[in-house]
């Protein structure tokens, strides 16, 4: 019972990370209709920013995590700007491409400052304590990860529902050229957007390294590719639906890897994706769009 | 006329003849390395390649019968660009190769180098696959079996644990060829494996099941048969589970304490079978170890030390197989391979022979990590 409690919160604390990136992809995806394959990348910059506000200007913690934020919000705009707004009209594979390229820069770009060696993320932001119930132990980490995922999540649904700019979002998602007619700002839209998820994306390195501190250029490959599985597999453009898919990718991750077998853990996930895929095309709480002919 | 003329040409092409002799005192080696020197383990093709520099400057320097020219290129440790690099250095005009620095990579370019006769000699590729069934390769380190088989040996002697957990990475071959070794030497020795798990390449940021079910499993030694950088991922989660024991790990943990921002403290304790360690009184070791500081301001790790000796092995064996400036590749390949059986080497990492396999024969020893140094063992 202790283990599997164990592998539970485990589960939940990687799934909330998985849960955080896949917002990003899901909110650009929503919105503006694209794939933003650089965004396990942005994640790893963000990483990389706050390492060196704790690891050589000595910042604390919630100062380089906020700088870390900003430079990634700039980033995202920056990137949004230059290469997928001159391809808003175009198809939606040059698009793709783009972002696929895009991707490979800021991994190139990583090795050339930060250079090839891996470093080690500082643990003293949110390894502080350690909780044990009994023979379970629960890390700071772990804690903090889930709970920053459900404020992140409450808060994003409350901007979405209630305030202007959300709103304006949500006309983006549903009809491009109709909101534009209504007087709302597409392409200003597009770049909140874009620096939301950005933000988010730093939010989710710091996390993600916090828990597995190994840096490097290639640091969110593998976990931009896992949220952007979770964020299909609950819905994508749906907002609870990223968050859901996050937390069930993680947890069936760690079970499979627990109870099956650490060797197929990757191929359990993505077995179990392919066949809600199959048995509900939409993902879990997406929406099934009709296409107008 | 005519006769004093070619009196006069004969004369000139006598010295000429003359001159070409004393030109052949001095043989260059033109010498390839091949290794990451970025990617995800450009620690290790660093350092072999600054190992390697460092040798031929001494050799250079010291100005004996060889001279030697490194041909330096990266590969990335990716198994189809080490083929590019490969086939770079021979259009380059190298003669062998010093490398590759790491096994997959290592395994693609000998098997090539097989075909078109290239003689290799890797300082730090230790899978049994990177010399299997090909006579042109050779290793300065152990095999990969050797290693696994050492680990077992030793902690069984030195009775370091009763209940052992592994963790492997099974899309390795080094990590996979270590721990196949030391299971079958676990159970001749009677050691009992409590837990075994793994983990893939592409997938090595969690380890929260691996180490879970070694401490749930009462695990009092976790053998660790990997590359540093999940290692250190390994240890994190462990601290943060407060699970305290003995690691156990084989050349690739070295270099974790170079990684930057990593703890020291918690690989305090941290075993480790290496053949060299910086701190070694041994004279040849401080000599290495000042000149290396001097010139890249930093401490060598083993496989720094392993193409060093690299260099001289080969300087050796080229003495042996009366290798010229002027042959091609192909030329040098069957002398190479046919002198390399016949020389012992005592360098930094030991005295070393070679079989026809290619595997080298040395003693291994063990190092701990106390205080962020490494310090021998017995």
């Amino acid at each position: 019972m202790m283990i599997f409690l164990d592998n539970l919160i485990n589960g939940l604390s990687l799934g909330s990370i998985y849960a955080i990136i896949a917002l990003g992809y899901t909110m650009v995806y929503g919105i503006a209709k694209m794939l933003n394959f650089a965004h396990g990348d942005i994640i790893m910059v963000g990483a990389y920013i706050a390492f060196c506000g704790l690891q050589y200007w000595n910042l604390p913690p919630v100062v380089a995590m906020l700088m870390a934020m900003v430079v990634c919000t700039l980033l995202g705009i920056t990137i949004e700007g230059l290469a997928y707004r001159p391809l808003r009209q175009a198809t939606s594979l040059a698009v793709l491409i783009t972002a696929i390229g895009m991707s490979y820069l800021l991994q190139n770009l990583a090795l050339m400052i930060w250079g090839a060696n891996p470093k080690s993320f500082p643990g003293t932001f949110i390894n502080s304590f350690t909780l044990h119930l009994g023979r379970l132990t629960i890390s700071s980490a772990t804690l903090i990860t889930i709970l920053a995922n459900v404020v992140i999540m409450i808060a994003l649904t409350l901007f979405t529902s209630r305030t202007k700019i959300g709103k304006a979002m949500r006309c983006v998602s549903e009809d491009r050229g109709a909101a534009q007619l209504m007087g709302i700002n597409v392409n200003r839209t597009i770049s909140i957007t874009f620096a939301i998820g950005s933000a988010l994306a730093a939010v989710a390195g710091v996390l993600l390294c916090s828990s597995y501190p190994i840096l490097q250029p290639t640091t969110g490959s593998m976990p931009g590719i896992k949220a952007f599985t979770a964020a299909v597999f609950g819905g994508i453009g749906s907002i609870p639906g990223a968050m859901l898919g996050g937390i069930l990718l993680g947890v069936i991750e760690i079970f499979g890897k627990a109870y099956i077998s650490t060797a197929l853990g990757d191929a359990i996930v993505f077995a179990v994706l392919i066949i809600v895929l199959l048995v509900k095309p939409t993902g879990l709480l997406g929406k099934p769009v009709r296409e107008k002919v | 006329m005519k006769k004093l003329l070619a009196l006069v040409l004969a004369m000139v092409m006598t010295l000429t003849v003359c001159a070409a002799v004393a030109e052949e005192e001095t043989v260059t080696l033109k010498i390839a390395h091949i290794g990451p020197t970025t990617g995800p383990a450009a620690l290790y093709g660093l350092a072999t390649l600054h190992g390697a520099e460092l040798a031929a400057k001494e050799i250079n320097e010291a100005g004996g019968k060889y001279r030697i020219e490194l041909i330096a290129e990266d590969d990335e440790h990716n198994p189809e660009k080490v083929i590019n690099a490969y086939n770079k250095v021979l259009d380059d005009g190298a003669q062998m190769i010093l490398g590759t620095t790491t096994s997959k990579p290592c395994e693609a370019a000998s098997a090539q180098g097989y075909v078109d006769r290239v003689f290799f000699l890797t300082p730090s590729a230790s899978s049994t696959a990177v010399i299997e069934d090909k006579d042109n390769a050779f290793q300065v380190c152990f095999t990969d079996p050797n290693q696994g088989a050492a680990s077992a040996e030793y902690i069984a002697s030195h009775k370091l644990g009763t209940k052992i957990a592994i963790i492997y990475n099974d899309s390795d071959v080094y990590s996979t060829g270590i721990r196949d070794s030391f299971v079958a030497k676990a159970a001749e020795l009677s050691l009992e494996i409590v837990s075994e798990t793994s983990f893939s390449t592409d997938d090595n940021a969690d380890f929260t099941v691996q180490v879970a079910d070694a401490q749930n499993a009462g695990a009092d030694l976790v053998f660790l048969p990997m590359y540093y950088t999940p290692a250190s991922n390994i240890l994190n989660t462990a601290a943060a589970k407060n699970y305290k024991p003995v690691f156990f790990g084989v050349d690739g943990m070295d270099g974790i304490l170079g990684v930057e921002g990593f703890d020291t403290s918690l690989a305090e304790g941290v075993m480790l079978l290496t053949p060299f360690v910086a701190t070694s009184e041994d004279e040849k070791v401080v000599s290495f170890v000042t000149k290396y500081r001097e010139a890249y301001n930093e401490d060598p790790i083993q496989f720094a030390a392993d193409a060093y000796d690299g260099i001289y092995i080969l300087v050796e064996a080229a003495e042996k197989a009366g290798i010229t400036s002027e042959m091609k590749f192909d030329e040098v390949c069957d002398p190479m391979i046919a002198a390399m059986q016949e020389i012992s080497y005592e360098g930094l990492t030991g005295a070393m022979t070679w079989d026809e396999s290619g595997a080298v024969t040395k003693t291994p020893m063990a190092a701990t990590i106390i205080n962020g140094i490494y310090v021998f063992e017995d």
